[in-house]
C-alpha cells in the first residue's frame, strides 16, 4: 500500500471513532439529562402518536421551517434531501462484493447532487446577503458550508465531468475499510479532496452544531405528548427533593395561615 | 434613567426591519436589592466570585434540563427565528432577534462547555462571561416575554424561553436579580397574592364586589372566600380584584358559578393565580408558589380546582401543577396520589374558567341576550402562554377553539386578526414574562407594534372596537399601550366581561326570596353536610 492510502486509510479510522464516540458521548448526554416540565409548543399533539407523527413531519418536510421562511426552507430541505440520496447511492462503494437489487433503484437519483450543491449555495448566500444571518454568522457558519461545498463540488466534478476517478478501486478502498481488507485508492486529486473533507466533516460532527441532527429527536418542545393534567410528569431530580421536603410540608399544614392574618 | 423614544408606526404591513445595532442597549430593569433577594434565597448584592458562581450554575441547569442541553447545541443559525420576536420586529436591535439573544448565554456556554469554543472560541463565536457581558445579559433577557413564538418556527423547536428562564436564573444565583419580579415573589409566597393584600382587604373588596353586583342587577352574586367544604377553589390572578378590566371578568365568573348554582370559594391563603416563579426560571420557586394552592385545596377540602383568566398562570397550572404538586391526574407517587384522591376525576383537574363556561354553555345550562353587547364588534388576542403552552377542552387546539367559542355565544360581532398574528402564531402584547414595570416601558411599547399593527388593521376594515383577552399580564399592558397607538384603552376587556354582559341572571321568585335559599332549596337532595 502506498503512503497516501495507508494515510487514508488511518484518517478514515481516527475520523469514524471521533464521530462515533463523540456521538455516542453527545446522545448518552442528552438521553440523561431530564425534562423536569411539560414543554410541548403549539400545535401540540395530545397523543403518542402525534408525537411520531409530529416529529416525522419534522424531520422530512421540515414542517417548522417552512412555516417560517420559504427560502431557507427550500434550500435547506433541497440540500438535505440531496445529501440523503447521495449518500444511499456511496452505499454501492462500502457494500461488499454485488449490491442487493433494492440499491439499483436508487441508481437514477445522481442528479441528487445538484440539489445539494444548489441547496448550499442557496444558503450561503442567505448568510452573505441577508443582514439578520450575517449578524447572527459566527466563522464556522460559512466554513460549515464551505466544507460541505468541497465535498458537493468534488463529487459532482467526478461523477459529470471527465474527471472520473476508477470506481472500481473505489470500491475496493472502500469495502476493504469495513472489512479491513485495506486496499490502495485512487489518487486523483479531486477524489483525495473529497474523502478528505468528508473525515473532516465525520470528526467535527460531534463537537459542532451539527449535533442538530440528535438533537431535534431530543428537542423536548417537539417530542413531549401534551398531556400533563392527565398523568404526572416529574423529573427523578425533583421526585427526590419533593420526598425529602414531604414531611417538613405536612407540618406546616393549618398553621402559616396566620401569619397572613 | 427613563429616555426618551419614538413609538413605532404601525405599517399597512408588517415590515421587517433593518437591524439597527444597540438601539435598546441600557441597564435593563430596576435591580432587586437586598431585602428582595434574601427572602428567595439569593445572593443580596452581586457576589465577589460571580463568574465562577454563573459558569457553574450554568453547568448545574444544564444538566438539570434537556431543554437547555439541546437547545444550546443544535442551533444551526439558519435564521427562522430572526423576524419572528415582537422586540425585534418593534426596536430593530438586532440582539432582539431569538437567536441573537441565545447566543448572549450560548457564546459562554460554547467558551466553557464544548471543545471548540475553548480552543477556537473565535471560530465559533465562544465569548467570555464579563461584565460587559453579564450587563448585556441583564438587559437583553429582560426584553423576552417567554412568549415562545421564536419555538413555533423554531426547526428543531429551540424555545428562547428556556434560554431566558436559565439565564434569569444564573443572574439571580449571582445577586443581579430583577426588582419587578423578586419583590412580587416575596409577598406571593409569604402573604399570598403578588400584591401583599392580606385577608380583611380580600374579604372586604368582595363584599364591596357583591353589594354592587345585587344593586346593579338585583340578584344576590356571591363572591365567597374561605368556604370550606366547597366544591371548586378558584385560583384566579389578584389583578382580578381590582384592577380594570380584570374585575369586570371577575365579576363575569361569579355570576357563571350563580347561574349553575355550583359551591365555590377562594382562598386567602392561595389568593394569587399569576406565578412569577416561572418568569425568573426558578423551579423550585415556583414550586413554592404553586404549593400554596394545593394547601388551599387541601385545607378547604375542594374536589375541583378552576383558574381565572391568566395567561402565564393557566401554563403553570395546566403544564406544571401536576409535576410540581400533584394538581392534576394520573400520579403514581404518593405525594402525587394524596391530593388527588382527594379531586373529582370526573372533571379535568385543574380545569380553565373558559372551559367551565364552554361546557355550561355546550349542556344549554347558560341563557345569553347576545344584544347586550350588539354595541360591541370583538377579536381575540391569543395570549402568548395560553396558545403556546396549554390546550383547553382535551381537543387539539382547543385553546384557540374555546375562548373563540365562549366569546361568539355571548356577541354577535365577531372577527380575527390576521391568521399568522393570532393562535400559535400569535404576538404577545409586549408585556409578558416579568416585563410589566414602568422601568421597561421602552420595550413595552415597542414590542407591543406588531399587536397593534394587526388590531389596526381589522379596526379599518371591520371597525373592531373591543379587543378581547384571557390574561391579567395582557388587559394591563394593552390599557397601557393601547393610546400609545391611537386606540381607546377601554377596549381592551375580559372575556368573562362580555359573558356578564350578556347572560340572563334568574332573578329572586319573590322579592323576600333571597337567592341563595332558592339555589340551597334546589340542593339540598345532592349536597348534605358539605355546608357546615
Amino acid at each position: 500500500m502506498s503512503v497516501v492510502s495507508i494515510f487514508f486509510t488511518a484518517l478514515f479510522y481516527i475520523s469514524l471513532t471521533i464521530f462515533l464516540v463523540g456521538m455516542t458521548r453527545k446522545i448518552y448526554q442528552y438521553w440523561i439529562t431530564p425534562v423536569p416540565l411539560k414543554i410541548p409548543t403549539a400545535p401540540t399533539p395530545l397523543t403518542q402518536t402525534g408525537v411520531v407523527m409530529r416529529m416525522a413531519r419534522e424531520v422530512v418536510l421540515f414542517e417548522s421551517l417552512f412555516k417560517s421562511n420559504k427560502w431557507t426552507w427550500l434550500f435547506g430541505w433541497l440540500f438535505h434531501v440531496g445529501l440523503l440520496l447521495v449518500l444511499i447511492r456511496h452505499a454501492r462503494y462500502f457494500w461488499p462484493g454485488d449490491l442487493p437489487e433494492v440499491f439499483l433503484l436508487i441508481q437514477p437519483f445522481k442528479y441528487a447532487a445538484f440539489a445539494m450543491v444548489i441547496g448550499l449555495f442557496g444558503l450561503l448566500g442567505r448568510r452573505f446577503f441577508v443582514e439578520r444571518i450575517r449578524y447572527i454568522s459566527a466563522p464556522s457558519d460559512y466554513l460549515m458550508l464551505l466544507l460541505l461545498l468541497v465535498i458537493g463540488v468534488s463529487g459532482v466534478v467526478m461523477t459529470f465531468t471527465s474527471n472520473h476517478t476508477d470506481v472500481i478501486m473505489v470500491k475496493e478502498f472502500a469495502s476493504g475499510l469495513i472489512v479491513f481488507n485495506w486496499a490502495d485508492l485512487p489518487t486523483e486529486v479531486h477524489f483525495l479532496v473529497h474523502i478528505f473533507m468528508v473525515f473532516v466533516l465525520m470528526a467535527i460532527f460531534p463537537i459542532s452544531k451539527l449535533l442538530h441532527v440528535p438533537g431535534v429527536f431530543f428537542s423536548p418542545t417537539r417530542n413531549q405528548v401534551d398531556d400533563a393534567r392527565k398523568k404526572r410528569h416529574i423529573a427523578p431530580w425533583a421526585l427526590k427533593q419533593e420526598q425529602e421536603h414531604a414531611v417538613k410540608l405536612d407540618q406546616t399544614l393549618g398553621q402559616d395561615n396566620s401569619e397572613g392574618k | 434613567m427613563a429616555k426618551e423614544f419614538d413609538i413605532p408606526k404601525l405599517p399597512t404591513y408588517l415590515e421587517i426591519p433593518e437591524i439597527n445595532e444597540g438601539v435598546m442597549e441600557g441597564e435593563g430593569p430596576f435591580k432587586s436589592a437586598k431585602e428582595f433577594q434574601s427572602p428567595l434565597g439569593f445572593p443580596g448584592e452581586k457576589v465577589d466570585n460571580w463568574q465562577e458562581v454563573a459558569i457553574n450554575k450554568m453547568g448545574e441547569l444544564k444538566s438539570k434540563y434537556r431543554s437547555v442541553q439541546v437547545f444550546l447545541d443544535a442551533c444551526v443559525k439558519c435564521g427562522a427565528c430572526t423576524d419572528k420576536c415582537h422586540y425585534f420586529l418593534g426596536s430593530s436591535d438586532p440582539k432582539n432577534m431569538p437567536v441573537a439573544r441565545q447566543d448572549l448565554f450560548r457564546s459562554v456556554y460554547r467558551r466553557h462547555f464544548t471543545f471548540a469554543g475553548k480552543y477556537f472560541p473565535k471560530l465559533v463565536g465562544a465569548k467570555e462571561l464579563d461584565d460587559e457581558m453579564l450587563d448585556d445579559w441583564y438587559n437583553y433577557f429582560h426584553q423576552c416575554s417567554q412568549c415562545r413564538r421564536c419555538s413555533v418556527f423554531c426547526p428543531y423547536g429551540i424555545d428562547t424561553a428556556e434560554i431566558s428562564m436559565a439565564a434569569r436564573e444564573v443572574l439571580d444565583s449571582v445577586g443581579v436579580g430583577q426588582k419587578y419580579c423578586n419583590q412580587i415573589l416575596g409577598k406571593a409566597i409569604t402573604i399570598g397574592n403578588n400584591l401583599g393584600l392580606p385577608e380583611p382587604a380580600l374579604r372586604d373588596t368582595l363584599l364591596d364586589l357583591e353589594e354592587e353586583i345585587e344593586e346593579e342587577t338585583g340578584v344576590a352574586v356571591k363572591y365567597p372566600l374561605d368556604v370550606k367544604g366547597a366544591e371548586i377553589l378558584l385560583i384566579t390572578p389578584s389583578a382580578d380584584f381590582f384592577a380594570e378590566p380584570h374585575i369586570d371578568g371577575l365579576i363575569g365568573y361569579g355570576k357563571v358559578f350563580h347561574q349553575d348554582g355550583v359551591s365555590w370559594t377562594m382562598s386567602s391563603y392561595a389568593s394569587e393565580g399569576a406565578n412569577f416563579g416561572m418568569f425568573i426560571g426558578s423551579y423550585d420557586i415556583m414550586r413554592k408558589a404553586a404549593l400554596r394552592i394545593r394547601k388551599a385545596a387541601l385545607d378547604l377540602e375542594v374536589s375541583r380546582v378552576m383558574v381565572g383568566e391568566c395567561g402565564h398562570a393557566w401554563r403553570v397550572a395546566y403544564s406544571f401543577w401536576n409535576t410540581l404538586t400533584g394538581v392534576g391526574a394520573g400520579a403514581t407517587d404518593e405525594f402525587g396520589q394524596k391530593l388527588q384522591n382527594q379531586l373529582d376525576s370526573r372533571y379535568p383537574q385543574p380545569q380553565h374558567i373558559i372551559e367551565y363556561t364552554h361546557d355550561l354553555i355546550q349542556q344549554g345550562k347558560l341563557n345569553f341576550d347576545k344584544s347586550a353587547n350588539d354595541d360591541r364588534t370583538v377579536t381575540f388576542h391569543d395570549s402568548c402562554n395560553v396558545a403556546r403552552a396549554t390546550n383547553m377542552g382535551g381537543i387539539p387546539n382547543g385553546q384557540f377553539i374555546l375562548p373563540r367559542e365562549v366569546i361568539k355565544a355571548v356577541c354577535n360581532n365577531y372577527v380575527d386578526m390576521e391568521r399568522s398574528t393570532i393562535m400559535e402564531s400569535t404576538f404577545c402584547c409586549g408585556g409578558g414574562g416579568g416585563l410589566l414595570t414602568d422601568d421597561l416601558m421602552e420595550i413595552r411599547i415597542k414590542g407591543a407594534m406588531p399587536r397593534m399593527q394587526a388590531l389596526k388593521e381589522v379596526e379599518k376594515s371591520d371597525a373592531v372596537d373591543t379587543l378581547v383577552a384571557i390574561c391579567a399580564i395582557c388587559k394591563s399592558q394593552f390599557s397601557k399601550v393601547l393610546p400609545k397607538f391611537d386606540f381607546d384603552p377601554y377596549m381592551i376587556a375580559s372575556a368573562h366581561q362580555l359573558v356578564s354582559e350578556a347572560i340572563i341572571m334568574d332573578k329572586p321568585q319573590t322579592d323576600d326570596a333571597p337567592a341563595e335559599e332558592v339555589e340551597e332549596a334546589s340542593e339540598t337532595s345532592v349536597e348534605t353536610e358539605t355546608a357546615e
